[in-house]
């Protein structure tokens, strides 16, 4: 693995572990980095500790041993569920974390016109969250994420709750945001198909306590299309990358 | 948004009008059958008198309960508005700390629970048996549904908003004004509700203990009660309940106004 402090590298783990007051050992050495232009996934089954990895790496929950190596002021943290505050219109919700950050609102309202116009949620400015399906929602959360526009993502099972049409719509959507924009990326999924279809990068993480056990590199070239699911070699590889968690998990 | 207010229907005022029936009804059989020498000799009424005999017995006493009842309007409203601003600012405090939360909630519960008449030697031996003491009262009466609403609502505000607050790195007050505040305003206006017909409970109790100046509706239904003018008594009641029913509408419109467009639950059908 590529050694951290590299100047192409936007995020690296070294030896992170991680025991829960507890006693609950949730992480055990894990060593990784996500560089410029990567977009790297984790899988494991629910409960393995990889929501942990990422609050780790946004510095919400501290680990127990090893180093962080991140920019924390250009983070994009997108939750599990999509997090609106449910008194603000989807205007007002994008404009958050830029009117958070103290930028200026003739600024922070170009910004957002901008950021809804990336998701597709141009002429729904005005709708509040309770309004909208949960796909549109996780759209605004990822419009919120963008405005800032930041070096890293980190993604935390997004579109776990979406039904499976418009998860498979979202992460079309996301491959092309991540093309245009340019971050890098770590997502967490139990979904080895989205997994293999975002992603540059798969990492499998064992249960408990959690550790990287095998790594598959995805060759497929980007911009990838709606049917590279049902390609053959796609096949190929999300079964090499089912073996290896089931192997994990015995 | 009109769009998703519900239309007022035939059902929104037939079940109160029925209940308001049976209510008269009730009411007379009360008067004539249940309540034993109800009526003298002569024909006067001893405790219950029937609904048309309470405004015929009306006569020169609507000038004087009106009166009462803006008196008693005033205390109720001014009390409720420092209650309002104590209350609310109160349960900021407690959520700022476990601590803070721990160290007060008790005595607000035993606050609740105390007996105003313990209370009323105490009071009056401050502030004199007067406009401010029945204020103080509507004060204690009211108090505690705001705070404990407020409170429950700050506290409840989802871990995944506290999370993207921390990862913004806003300061304690920017995720009050941003986050909780917003957050508790459904159960704040629950809050409000609640208090508005105990301000109104609040006044007449301070009128009974605290009689100095211009004294309200708990003054006249004591007067009346004392003089056996059950009719009058009656009406100053009913005075007393229009009044909270008033305060309560005017929140829940309020809260209508304030989070009905985005709060689901304010339009339940």
């Amino acid at each position: 693995m590529p050694a951290a402090g590299d100047a192409t590298t936007r995020l690296s783990f070294t030896d992170i572990s991680m025991t829960f007051p507890d006693g609950t050992e949730a992480l055990s050495r894990i060593s990784f980095a996500v560089h410029a232009g990567e977009f790297v996934t984790v899988v494991g089954p629910s409960g393995c500790g990889k929501s942990t990895l990422l609050r780790i790496a946004s510095g919400l929950t501290p680990q127990t041993d090893g180093e962080v190596d991140i920019d924390r002021s250009s983070i994009g943290y997108v939750f599990q569920d999509a997090t609106l505050l449910q008194w603000r219109n989807v205007q007002r919700n994008v404009e958050l974390l830029a009117e958070l950050h103290g930028i200026r609102k003739a600024e922070r309202k170009a910004l957002a016109a901008e950021a809804i116009e990336l998701v597709g949620l141009v002429g729904h400015e005005q709708k509040y969250p309770r309004q909208l399906s949960g796909g549109m929602r996780m759209r605004a959360s990822l419009a919120r994420s963008l405005v800032l526009k930041p070096k890293v993502f980190l993604f935390d099972e997004p579109f776990g709750a979406l039904d499976e049409i418009t998860r498979e719509r979202l992460n079309d959507e996301l491959l092309e945001l991540f093309q245009l924009e340019g971050f890098a990326a770590l997502f967490i999924t139990h979904s080895i198909y989205e997994a293999v279809f975002l992603s540059t990068r798969v990492l499998v993480m064992s249960a408990r306590p959690g550790q990287i056990v095998a790594e598959f590199v995805v060759p497929f070239a980007y911009p990838r299309a709606h049917d590279l699911r049902f390609d053959p070699a796609f096949a190929e590889l999300t079964g090499r990358v089912s073996h290896a968690l089931r192997e994990a998990h015995v | 948004m009109s769009a998703v207010r519900t239309k007022r229907s035939f059902a929104d005022f037939v079940g109160p009008l029925a209940v308001f029936g049976v209510f008269i009804g009730v009411w007379y059989l009360a008067a004539y059958k249940f309540v034993a020498h109800n009526f003298a000799p002569n024909g006067s009424i001893i405790l219950v008198p029937p609904p048309h005999r309470v405004l015929e017995s009306m006569g020169d006493q609507w000038p004087k309960i009106m009166e009462a009842t803006w008196l008693t309007a005033r205390t109720a409203l001014l009390g409720l508005g420092i209650t309002i601003v104590l209350g609310v600012w109160t349960a900021i405090v407690m959520s700022q700390a476990r601590w803070l939360e721990k160290a007060f909630y008790p005595y607000l519960v035993a606050l609740q629970a105390t007996p105003i008449l313990a209370l009323t030697p105490l009071i009056a031996n401050i502030l004199g048996a007067n406009f401010r003491s029945r204020v103080v009262v509507v004060i204690l009466i009211s108090i505690f549904p705001i705070v404990a609403n407020t409170l429950f609502g700050l506290n409840s505000v989802e871990s995944n908003q506290h999370d993207l607050m921390t990862l913004a790195g806003v300061s304690r007050w920017t995720r009050l004004v941003k986050l909780q505040f917003p957050a508790a305003m459904p159960p704040i206006f629950t809050g409000l509700e609640i208090a508005a017909g105990l301000s109104v409970i609040g006044a007449i109790v301070g009128d009974f203990f605290f009689q100095r100046g211009d004294v309200g509706l708990g003054y006249r239904i004591q007067k009346y009660y004392k003089e056996l003018k059950p009719g009058q008594m009656f009406v100053s009641s009913f005075m007393a309940i229009m009044l909270g029913i008033v305060v309560f509408l005017t929140f829940k419109t309020l809260s209508r106004r304030v989070i009905g467009h985005w709060h689901a639950n304010t339009f339940k059908p």
